[in-house]
């Protein structure tokens, strides 16, 4: 029952940001520099024309009536035209959304287990030699920006070892396996075609893993220290001194509680890939979103820019959101914080 | 004569933290009888609760580190314990009631879980049942007078109280039936009229089934309404023991004489010494006598000696060269 309210307040609470948030990005577009509709049509069109594409797109009305246009179009999925490749923005989003998503997933996967994984080593064996290597993986990880990785990995797998693809998401010999998920892995299994799962899941590989360094290493770092931490405080102690085994204390009473901060840890971390995969996308040729944002943004094209920030944001609440609710799941502090201050 | 349940000889405990080595234990003796109930007293930071702690053996390590010295219990040194035997030790052997009971309960567990656990893991007859566990969880909350046990089962720490949060760790010590209770300023956290509620059900409770007893405590008077006979602890070493009455009747050490000219203050938690100065730094403690730097009958021995415990009565002793002629 709480559950539902605060379920319900923290949906009706993102509503706001996303409207607030494509007013900012819809100021922003239109204040920047440049002449959309001249762009999309070249230098050599004749000025009448271009004249009459901007009323087309609304550009010759005060900005909160094209506001409303596009607000208009977009809550019935419509984004508006893409001046760029010329077909309906919301079209080219789910072309290229899945493949970002998969990316995402895939990634979000790796540091999520391995940063754990890591981290929980770390403390077990803290000051030992595994906590020594983690530490110094973790500095790399966290100062290394994700597209070093990206264009190491493929020239050492991908050209020197020759062991794993290195452009985009499927080899061209084989067929994409029908469209369900939108996910090359989901999508190959639904349709039985393991050739293709496997051919997908190594196109995966490096440019996720690239991905998921940095944040596994934050991960670790911060799962080792709420670790090292908690076990030194004195409900451990207590726990101790009850006759609890020490592997029941370590998998249950200091688990539980030292996984929070990682755990906020985590939505930020899934949430900024996106803004870090665009590189990456464009290093493994990997036809996603954030390649496509960057395409549009250099092209000044207006519903695309607007609807692929747009996206971006919703991916962030609704991780936010998630987040949320697992970290109130884990903290009673802050679920029954949140219900006292209701 | 009463047999010898704990015996502590010449414990050294440091802890190694950012910039150096904290030697705080510098030789810690104690030991206690059957049926006794003892009371150890001291400034903040003097290492009561180490002490506490190293005899259950669960010292955060790191950063400490046990660097010398016996715990016996009985004939058993508990520092050279193994698991098995660790766990029966803690299972029914000796309980410790905890300085801050928001501190020392899991925030994220809920009171049942926590409590069912230490049900479980300190019956030793026979695996009990859920059913049984629970029912057992339930009369442990009632034997302390909480109201309302099944509902406060389901309740995470922070919907309670602080004394009922100390309750409920005084229950958990008592589920076990250990031999041994270590109680660790049980009632600093607690507002005064609380404090004395909690202390009379404390003492009735031990009083029962006449456990022997550890109270740790600022508060001289608590010490003489409860204890026989106390430990004054300075710097990480006991300066003098003696029987109650007789400590307070007439004290030796000059570190004892300032704690009992001590004014108790009402708001702090510790109490304002007759003594001036603070205890040492533990970095670099003072040699010799550690108190001499605020001993003002300092004479030049005791810069250079640790000064032996001289005895001064039938179980009095005190650990100071001005009594060395006796
Ligand atoms: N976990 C720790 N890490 C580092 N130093 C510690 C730790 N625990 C205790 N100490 C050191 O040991 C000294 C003694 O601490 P202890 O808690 O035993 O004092 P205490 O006599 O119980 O004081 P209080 O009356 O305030 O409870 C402190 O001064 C502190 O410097
Ligand atoms: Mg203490």
């Amino acid at each position: 029952m709480h559950f539902i309210k605060f379920l319900a307040r923290r949906i009706g609470h993102s509503v706001f940001v996303i409207l607030g948030l494509s007013i900012l990005v819809f100021l922003i577009a239109r204040v920047m520099p440049g002449d959309p509709a001249r762009m999309a049509l070249g230098p050599r069109a004749p000025e009448a024309v271009v004249q009459r594409f901007r009323e087309e797109l609304h550009l010759d009305k005060p900005i909160y009536v094209q506001y409303y246009y596009w607000l208009r179009g977009a809550v019935q999925g419509d984004f508006g035209m893409s001046l760029f490749t010329k077909r309906n923005v919301a079209h080219d989003v789910k072309e290229f959304l899945p493949a970002t998503l998969e990316l995402m997933v895939c990634t979000g996967i790796i540091f999520t287990v391995f940063g754990i994984l890591l981290g929980v080593a770390s403390a077990r064996y803290a000051n030992k030699w595994p906590d020594n290597v983690v530490r110094v993986f973790s500095y790399l990880g966290v100062c290394t920006p994700a597209y070093v990785f990206g264009i190491l990995f493929l020239l050492l797998f991908g050209y020197v070892f020759n062991l794993l693809p290195t452009i985009g998401r499927l080899s061209p010999e084989l067929e994409y396996p029908a469209h369900a998920t939108g996910f090359i892995t989901i999508d190959s299994i639904i349709a039985g075609d393991f050739r293709a799962f496997w051919d997908g899941l190594k196109h995966l590989i490096m440019p996720s893993v690239a991905l998921a360094l940095g944040p596994m290493a934050q991960e670790a770092r911060i799962t080792r220290s709420s670790m090292t931490e908690n076990l030194q405080r004195d409900f451990i102690a207590l726990e101790r001194s009850q006759a609890i085994p020490e592997r029941r204390i370590m998998t249950r009473y200091l688990m539980r509680i030292s996984i929070i901060p990682t755990v906020s840890v985590l939505g930020l971390d899934f949430a900024s890939q996106l803004g870090w995969a665009f590189l990456v996308e464009l290093i493994f040729n990997w036809p996603g979103l954030s390649r496509y944002g960057i395409n549009v943004m250099l092209h000044k094209d207006l519903n695309a820019i607007v609807a692929v920030i747009m996206i971006i944001g919703l991916v962030f609440l609704v991780v936010n959101i998630v987040v949320d609710i697992i970290v109130a799941g884990l903290d009673p502090r802050i679920r029954l914080g949140a219900e006292r201050s209701k | 004569m009463a047999r010898r349940l704990l015996h502590i000889r010449d414990l050294h405990v440091r802890f190694d933290v950012y910039g150096g080595t904290l030697k705080v234990l510098n030789g810690v003796n104690l030991h206690l009888d059957e049926g006794e109930k003892v009371g150890l007293v001291g400034e903040t930071g003097c290492g009561k609760t180490t002490t506490a702690k190293s005899i259950l053996r669960i010292l955060p390590m790191p950063p400490a580190k046990i660097t010398g010295g016996e715990i016996l219990l009985g004939k058993d040194d508990i520092l050279k314990m193994g698991i098995r035997q660790l766990r029966e030790l803690h299972s029914h052997g000796i309980s410790m009631i905890f300085q801050d009971p928001t501190a020392s309960l899991n925030p994220v567990f809920t009171i049942g879980d926590q409590l069912t656990d230490t049900i479980r893991y300190s019956t030793v007859e026979q695996k009990l049942t859920k059913r049984e566990t629970k029912k057992r969880a339930v009369s442990a909350l009632s034997d302390v007078s909480l109201p309302d046990p099944v509902r406060i089962l389901e309740n995470y720490p922070i919907q309670l109280s602080g004394g009922m949060r100390q309750r409920i760790c005084i229950a958990m010590a008592l589920a076990s039936r250990s031999r041994l209770l270590i109680a660790d300023e049980p009632t600093t956290s607690l507002d005064v009229t609380i404090q004395a509620q909690v202390l009379k059900l404390l003492g009735r409770l031990v009083e029962e089934k006449d456990t022997s007893t550890i109270l740790i405590t600022h508060s001289l008077g608590v010490v003489r309404e409860w204890t026989q006979r106390v430990y004054v602890m300075y710097a990480g070493q006991m300066v003098e023991t003696a029987p109650t009455k007789e400590l307070f009747h007439s004290p030796f050490h000059p570190y004892t004489k300032g704690l009992m000219k001590a004014v108790p203050k009402l708001t702090g938690e510790g109490v304002a010494l007759g003594i001036s100065g603070r205890i040492p730094d533990y970095l670099n403690p003072p040699t010799g006598c550690r108190f001499h730097p605020r001993c003002p009958h300092v004479m030049d021995v005791c810069r250079k000696e640790r000064p032996p415990y001289f005895v001064a009565g039938d179980t009095h002793e005190v650990a100071c060269f001005l009594y060395r002629e006796k």
